[in-house]
């Protein structure tokens, strides 16, 4: 009885917040998916048109799909950039290794609206990159294709997310314990084999953390778009924007947030399952 | 002459101060060993006296400052863990939790790359060998810790080494297992003829299961031996304290003959034969005399042995123990087996009593250095 007591107070706060900021909202758009306008009177007509239009506009479908790959490739290269970073962290860094960790989390302390401004002055045409590869000769035009282009969102969010993703790679690492790569050389296994028999599997849940970390926020991310992206960068997140903001058509925008909503259930149940021991096993 | 397994010659390990002010830390001194095919050598020694440093060496987890290690007489220095023909026990036993029983044992058959079926037979022998053929599929965390430890010990003899390194491997089972296990090992060890260097900080173990010990304090051997010797023919203080129960009683050289010596003790002047230590006159000496050597009797101010007055009493069952105040200054130690005669059973504690021992089971001691420092702390 006290148990249940101690387990409500802890419990409540957080579950009455979600509930509150979280599931009401949610309930409220899903209530908004079926209503025919945003003002007037066609908000009390109650129809399924919304759905149907979604269904057929192949251009939503395609954007969704191309916003879903984005987010794939954002969240495998972060991984890849981020692995080796958290081994070196982990394994080689020695005493360097709480300044190089400080290095690696300081930058996310500023505006994240900066750092992405920053990358415009970098991408853009008579940016640092740009002016760099005129100056040695590289290129005899400044490239506009470097700013607003997917490119630039992909370049962009990799830098956004590579330090979040080697975090948990680096807890991951650093669990394992030194005396089982120590068994494995004893055991006759050469270094690289210990790595992808011993340490890969090991690291997989922070893997797999890192993944989805990156993986779920891209998928419905918009201001990167917007600002380094241009009209050929636009994701979905921009289009889901586009109807509240511009179109004023929040039943479609609300169509296409729970159409989202869909697409990344089954990756959040792919992420609880890399959570448990099962994709640690050969 | 014997074939040797294991060499090491002047071996020091040094890890430098971390801070320029630090001082270096010295974890194996100048350590000579000579370990014979086929033996059970253990290295016993209280923590931090550089024994898993040692066996970490052999292994090749860690590289020598300097000195040479030699495996059945090749210098290994530059050659990796990987390529050495040993295989370790370790403490935790370091089972990989990802993986079943079986690839937990045949992990060194894979990575060597012997065929699959040659592997899952000499597994399934492996297992049998330390009986848990029906655990294979078992993941580690699934097992008690006597199964853990077995599964390591398979995993490493799989493999057929020619050393097998054994880092305190039954230092987390509980007593009565411990006991069990000491006995296999040693069987196991007999019967398969392997090498065996186990590290060990339990005294009683090392006894037991041990042909040969190292005794290390310090970073150094200090004395290496069969059992027996060690026992009966401690070389220093630190050995005779730290294997069994030893008592120290200081005394001063008054005259050497050939093959023994005299030296007072209090008021007392008592022979002691001499063996290697050649004492000379006047040299402040330390003797040491195993409590179960020694026995009590009435004071008797004309024979020899040593006046002093019981202080307590401890009844432990097979024996008792006398904690006596010896007139001299020193306190000693009297093991009494409490059988039918035993004369002084029922002494109490303030009754004057006399100290003595066989002429033969008194041994000189240096009474310089740490022996010094033992004796008074």
């Amino acid at each position: 009885m006290e148990k249940q007591n101690r387990l409500a107070v802890l419990l409540g706060p957080p579950g009455l917040y979600l509930l509150i900021l979280f599931l009401l909202p949610l309930g409220i758009m899903a209530v908004f998916s079926f209503r025919a306008g945003t003002i007037g009177d066609a908000r009390f007509i109650y129809t399924l048109d919304n759905y149907r239009e979604f269904l057929t506009k192949t251009s939503f479908h395609r954007l969704l799909l191309i916003s879903a790959r984005i987010a794939l490739t954002i969240a495998s290269l972060s991984v890849i950039l981020a692995y080796p970073l958290a081994y070196y962290l982990t394994f080689r860094a020695g005493s360097r290794r709480v300044i190089l960790l400080t290095m690696l989390i300081v930058p996310t302390w500023t505006s994240y609206l900066l750092r992405i401004f920053a990358w415009k002055l970098i991408l853009g045409s008579t940016g640092l990159l740009n002016t760099f590869l005129l100056w040695i000769g590289a290129i005899e035009q400044a490239n506009p294709i470097l700013l607003y282009s997917r490119n630039a969102v992909v370049i962009t969010l990799l830098y956004v997310w590579v330090p979040f993703v080697a975090l948990p790679i680096f807890a991951a690492l650093e669990r394992i314990d030194p005396s089982l790569l120590e068994a494995a050389a004893d055991l006759g296994s050469r270094p690289w084999e210990t790595f992808l028999r011993i340490t890969l599997p090991l690291s997989l849940p922070g893997v797999m953390a890192g993944f989805f970390f990156a993986l779920i926020p891209t998928l419905g991310e918009y201001v990167t778009p917007l600002l380094v992206g241009g009209g050929q960068g636009a994701m979905y997140g921009n289009l889901i924007q586009d109807q509240f903001v511009r179109a004023l058509n929040w039943p479609m925008g609300s169509v296409m947030s729970l159409a989202m909503l869909v697409l990344a259930i089954p990756l959040l149940f792919l992420f609880t399952k890399a959570g448990g021991s099962d994709l640690v096993e050969f | 002459m014997t074939e040797l397994t294991v060499e090491l010659r002047n071996v020091s390990k040094i890890y430098p101060a971390r801070r320029s002010s630090g001082k270096d830390v010295v974890a194996v001194r100048e350590v000579s060993l000579d370990i014979p095919s086929g033996e059970f050598f253990t290295l016993l020694g209280p923590s931090g006296c550089g024994k898993t440093t040692t066996l970490r060496l052999i292994a090749g987890f860690e590289q020598p400052t300097s000195g040479e290690v030699y495996l059945q007489g090749k210098a290994v220095s530059k050659i990796p863990t990987y390529k050495r023909p040993v295989n370790t026990v370790f403490q935790n036993y370091a089972l990989f939790p990802h993986m079943t029983v079986a690839k937990n044992v045949g992990f060194g058959l894979t990575v060597k790359r012997v065929p699959k079926a040659e592997r899952e037979r000499r597994v399934m022998e492996a297992l049998e060998l330390v009986q848990l053929p029906d655990l294979a599929n078992r993941k580690p965390s699934q097992l008690s810790g006597g199964q853990q430890q077995r599964v390591a010990l398979a995993r490493a003899l799989v493999n057929r080494p020619t050393v097998l390194l054994l880092d305190e491997p039954l230092g987390a089972l509980d007593l009565k297992l411990r006991k069990a296990m000491q006995l296999e090992l040693k069987q196991l060890q007999e019967r398969l003829g392997i090498t065996f260097v186990y590290v060990t900080h339990d005294q009683e173990e090392a006894l037991t299961m041990s042909d040969r010990i190292a005794v290390m304090n310090y970073g150094e051997a200090l004395q290496v031996g069969d059992p027996m010797t060690l026992y009966e023919k401690p070389a220093n203080s630190f050995v005779a304290d730290f294997i069994g129960e030893s008592n120290f009683v200081r005394g001063t050289v008054k005259q050497v003959d050939d093959d023994e010596a005299q030296i007072a003790i209090g008021r007392k002047v008592i022979a002691v034969r001499l063996e290697e230590e050649r004492p000379s006159p006047n040299q402040n000496v330390l003797l040491t005399i195993r409590p179960e050597k020694l026995w009590l009797s009435e004071p008797d101010e004309q024979a020899d042995g040593l006046p002093g007055v019981v202080e307590e009493v401890v009844y432990i069952g097979t024996s008792t123990r006398y904690i006596v105040a010896l007139e001299a200054g020193d306190e000693i130690v009297v093991r009494l087996q409490n059988r039918p005669g035993t004369k002084m059973a029922g002494l109490g504690r303030g009754a004057p009593v006399k100290v003595s021992w066989r002429f033969e089971d008194a041994r000189i001691i240096e009474a310089d250095g740490r022996g010094e420092e033992l004796v008074i702390g």
